[in-house]
Order: C-alpha cells, then structure tokens, then sequence
C-alpha cells in the first residue's frame, strides 16, 4: 500500500523491537527466556522472549507457519510429546518448564481453547463438571453454581440454561466455542491460553466471542494467537509480532498497528504479505 | 475412446463386479435358508441331538456355541482394550510397538486350525485342561485377540485428537482424558467391533474341534451349579458347538435325517450372526445419536 510506505518509509527502522514491561497496576504474571522449540532436529521457534502483563488481552500475530502458535502451545507445554522445549518459562516466579513441573496442576492454572471447538461427547452441564468432579468437587450445589457461573462469564448461559443435560456437539460452532471457554474457566485458570478461537466461527459468533474475551480480561489473564489483525486491534493491549520462528517485534497494541519499529511488522500489518 | 466413455464403462465394470459378489451372498444366503429353515422348530432349537435316531435338535450345541462365545469375549475384550488403548493412546513409535503391531499382524492372519491345534497341544494336553469350554474359551481368545485390538484401535483412530488435547488442556491426565473422554466417546464404535467380532467366534469351527472338543453330553438345565458335570455352566465339560456339530453330522454322521439336521443347523448358525450384524448397526447407531443429541 502506497499510502503506508510513505509513513514507514520516513522513519529509521530498527530489526527488533520487544519491549519490557513496566505497568505496576499490571505486573508480570508470565514471561518466557530463551524459549527454543525444536521438531526434531527441525527448530521451529528460535527467539520467544516475551512478557505477559496480568489482567490483559494479548495478541499473538505473524504469517502462517510463523510460530505463533508454536510458541503458545508450549506455554502450558501442549507441545511435551511433539517437541522438544528449551529455555524458561516463569509463571508467578516458577520455571514451569522443569521437568519436576507437575504438568497437569500447572495446566489448571494455564487454561487453553483451540482453534476448533472441541465440546467432549457429553451433556453441556457434563463438559463443565466433570473435570471439577475429578478434582473432588461432588457438592452437587458447587457444582451447579459454578457450571452457572462458567456459562455466565462465557456469555452461554442465557442460551442453554434450559438445554443443559443435553449434548454439547448439537451446539453451533459459536456457541461450542464459548463452551469450551466456559470448561477451562470453570477450574479457575490464572491464565487463559487461545489458539485462533475464532477462525471456525462466523463474523456475528466472532463478535460475540471478542465481547466475551473482554469481559474475562477482568479474571484472566488472556493470551490469544489470531490471523485476524482487526481482531487483534480491537480487542488486545499488547501485541506480538512473530516471524520465521522469531519475535520480531512486542509493544501495545497500538505501537504495533499505527507505529511499529519495525519494517516487516509494518508489511504485515498493512497488508504487504502474510 | 474420449474420457466419458472411459468413465461410464469403468462405472459399468464397477457395478458389474459389486453386482457380482451381492449376487453371490444373495445365492449363499438364499441356498441355506430355504433349505435350513423348513426343519426349524422349538423342537429342533431345544432338544438334545440323537445319535443314531432321528428327531434330534441343537439344543445343547445352541447353548454351548452362545456360552462360550460369551466366556471368550469376557476373556478376550479386557485384553483387546488395555492392548489397544496402550498401542493408539501410550505406545511412542518404536522397535518395541512395531513388533507388538508385527506380532498382532501375523496372530490374525493364522488359519483358525492352527490356532486350534495349537490350544489342543497348550490347554487341552500340556494344562491338563482336557477338551473343555475352558480349552475352547482360551483357543477362541487366540483367535478373536488380534481381530479385536485392531478394531478398538480403530475406534480410538476416530475420535479426534483435539477432543484428547481439550481433555489435557483442563489438566487431566493421559489416564484420565482416556477413561472420562476418549473411552465414552468411543463406545459405540467399539461396541460395533465386538459385536461383529462375536459373529466371527460365533461360527469359528476350525479352533474348537480339537480344544472344546465334539460331543455335546446332556445337559440338566435346571442344575446351575457349575461344579456338577451336567450342569450348563460348568466350563470343564466337552462342548460342541453349532458351527462344529455341522462339521461333524456332514463328515461323520450317522442319523438318518443328518442332512436335515445340517441345514436346519446352518440355517440357525446363518441367522444368529446376521441378527449379530444388525445388532451391531443399530446398537452403534443409536448410541451414538444419544451421545451426539438429546
């Protein structure tokens, strides 16, 4: 776009820019150093040093195959059987990425959704409780408050209260979705990991999704990897740029998107490839 | 040739062959229930055979082929299953599961009589188990094993790996994301599987002749101790099954109405796993549509 390479090209670009974060009413809550992903003998992520401010939206963006989603997988370490992660990853000044780590009580802090909607062959009320049950929650009013509750914060609710025994693969895609959000907030995550949540969803579904997101950056933290740049725009504070396996560039969201440092960030973000 | 007509006699050859084997099972089919299920009765489906007279039913053939079918799935399912989710849902690739899949491979391709004699030198002779249901049981285990394991595999393969990262992402474990997830989705396909695979033992002849033996001796129906040696249940009795007792009366036997008898048998063993077959369809299919809405 001509109209943007009069802009980027007036100023002097640097290779990398990620800043640090300094926000006291947003401390740190999750950083990584040295993060290396490796495929085999295939690296796909060399360069993931990034800190997450807590009680935020942030956006993860980059081309396909750019190793964002790479990078968030290993976050809650989804990636342990596929691949092999160096490096650290704090989370509230704990390297979760020890061996030691007991991964699955550190996954019920770091939630996550996918990029397809996958409800469990269960009732809806079923696909909220059951993990709960598993963890010792039986007070069948507990339960209920929290599947309640769940539904609530995802914005479900009102949509399924009087369908609740039924099963959640009948639900449309929008709506699984959010009840996949409902499951992994209903176990009190700290952090809420999403994988492209709404590329399977309609435009309206997608809207209603991003309100929900908005909602819960009140109670959780919230990493999202999107393709969707308007979506990052309009819903996250900070925004990371990955490319070729690296983080070419960390700010806010809005440094990002009228302002980026750097010159391939700014080719992404306004259209140039990817 | 230009590439419709190509295409329309490739269809034609297609249909031609598919039309060929229908026609075949329908011939098959046809052939043993028209002359097998003229000599049905509650008679014949009850009473005991006869050795030298006519008149004599498939009773106790009927209950023994059903009885051990029943004991070799108790046997054989909890061992398909834990084999199964080790080698879809555990087992990473290497020498080791491949030569579990090897050794599977090569378990199902054995012809049936091998297993057969094999059981017969194991269970019969070396266990000392005698020709018994036991024997039997353990035979068609061998038989039904690999056929099984492979088919749970199968029904794990269908359910999609993001319902497996879903239940890790909530931070259950492997264990736990198999059992409470993975397994409750699965069942209706793996219910299909046994199903069809207790077809398979149903009519298997070839392992039994020489493990669960080929006499069939009264049994007192109203003694179910298993202890007792008429009793029905006790699984150290010989016991001839349907699919054997056909085998016999047409190689050796020798009451008069042995045809009869023979069709009438096959007429039974045809329709018993056919009605496995349409058990199967619609059991799996309802499961899986109260599993999917509600």
């Amino acid at each position: 776009m001509f109209v943007n390479n009069d802009v980027t090209n007036a100023m002097a670009k640097e290779d990398r820019h990620v800043i640090k974060l300094t926000d006291p009413e947003h401390p740190v809550i999750l950083s990584t150093e040295g993060l290396h992903v490796y495929y085999g003998k295939k690296e796909a992520l060399f360069e993931g040093d990034l800190q997450f401010a807590s009680n935020q939206i942030t956006a993860l963006i980059g081309p396909s195959g750019s190793g964002k989603s790479t990078y968030l997988r290993s976050l809650n370490r989804m990636n342990d059987r596929i691949a092999t992660v160096t490096g650290k990853i704090m989370y509230r000044g704990v390297d979760i990425n020890q061996p030691d780590i007991d991964v699955y009580e550190m996954r019920r802090r770091v939630g996550m959704v996918f990029q397809r909607p996958n409800p469990f062959a269960k009732s809806i009320y079923d696909n909220i409780a059951f993990a709960l049950r598993l963890r010792g929650v039986t007070d069948k009013h507990q339960l209920d408050e929290i599947v309640e509750t769940s539904l609530k914060q995802a914005a479900l609710w009102e949509q399924v209260k009087d369908d609740l025994n039924k099963s959640a693969l009948a639900l449309s895609g929008g709506q699984a979705q959010r009840l996949c959000i409902a499951r992994a907030i209903a176990i009190k995550p700290d952090i809420l990991l999403l994988d492209e949540p709404a590329s399977a969803l309609d435009p309206v579904s997608t809207g209603q999704l991003e309100d929900t997101l908005l909602s819960l950056k009140a109670h959780y933290t919230i990493i999202i990897v999107t393709h969707n740049m308007q979506q990052a725009a309009r819903i996250s504070e900070y925004t990371a740029f990955f490319n070729q396996g690296r983080v070419l560039e960390y700010d806010t969201t809005s440094h990002i998107f009228t302002n980026p440092s750097v010159q391939v960030t700014s080719d992404y973000v306004s259209g140039n490839f990817g | 040739m230009n590439s419709k007509t190509q295409n329309k006699v490739a269809i034609g050859g297609l249909y031609g062959i598919a039309g060929f084997v229908v026609l075949i099972l329908l011939a098959l089919l046809g052939f043993i229930l028209v002359s097998g299920v003229p000599q049905l009765s509650w008679h014949f489906l009850t009473a005991p055979g006869k050795a030298f007279l006519k008149g004599g039913g498939v009773g106790v053939q009927l209950f023994n082929s059903f009885y051990l079918l029943i004991l070799a799935m108790l046997i054989s399912f909890p061992i398909a299953l834990g084999a199964a989710i080790y080698l879809y849902e555990y087992a990473k690739d290497n020498w080791l599961t491949t030569t579990i899949r090897t050794a599977i491979e090569i378990l199902s391709s054995l012809p049936s009589v091998v297993v057969g004699l094999f059981g017969f030198l194991f269970f019969v002779v070396k266990l000392h188990l005698g020709f018994s249901i036991l024997s039997g049981a353990f035979a068609l285990t061998f038989f039904n094993l690999p056929l099984l394991t492979r088919s749970i595999e199968d029904s794990l393969r269908t359910i999609s790996d993001v319902q497996r990262e879903g239940g890790l992402a909530l931070g259950l474990s492997r264990w736990e994301t198999v059992s409470r997830v993975i397994l409750p989705a699965a069942v209706p396909s793996i219910l299909t599987g046994v199903i069809l695979s207790a077809g398979r033992v149903f009519g298997e002849a070839a392992a039994l002749i020489y493990t669960a033996g080929q006499s069939a001796p009264a049994l007192n129906f109203a003694d179910w101790n298993p202890f007792n040696i008429s009793s029905p249940l006790n699984p150290m009795r010989p016991a001839e099954t349907l699919a054997v007792h056909i085998w016999k009366i047409n190689s050796e036997g020798i009451m008069p109405d042995a045809k009869a008898i023979s069709s009438g048998s096959s007429a039974v063993l045809v329709i018993a796993i056919l009605l496995f077959n349409f058990a199967a369809r619609y059991l799996g299919k309802r499961l899986y549509k109260r599993l999917t809405s509600a």
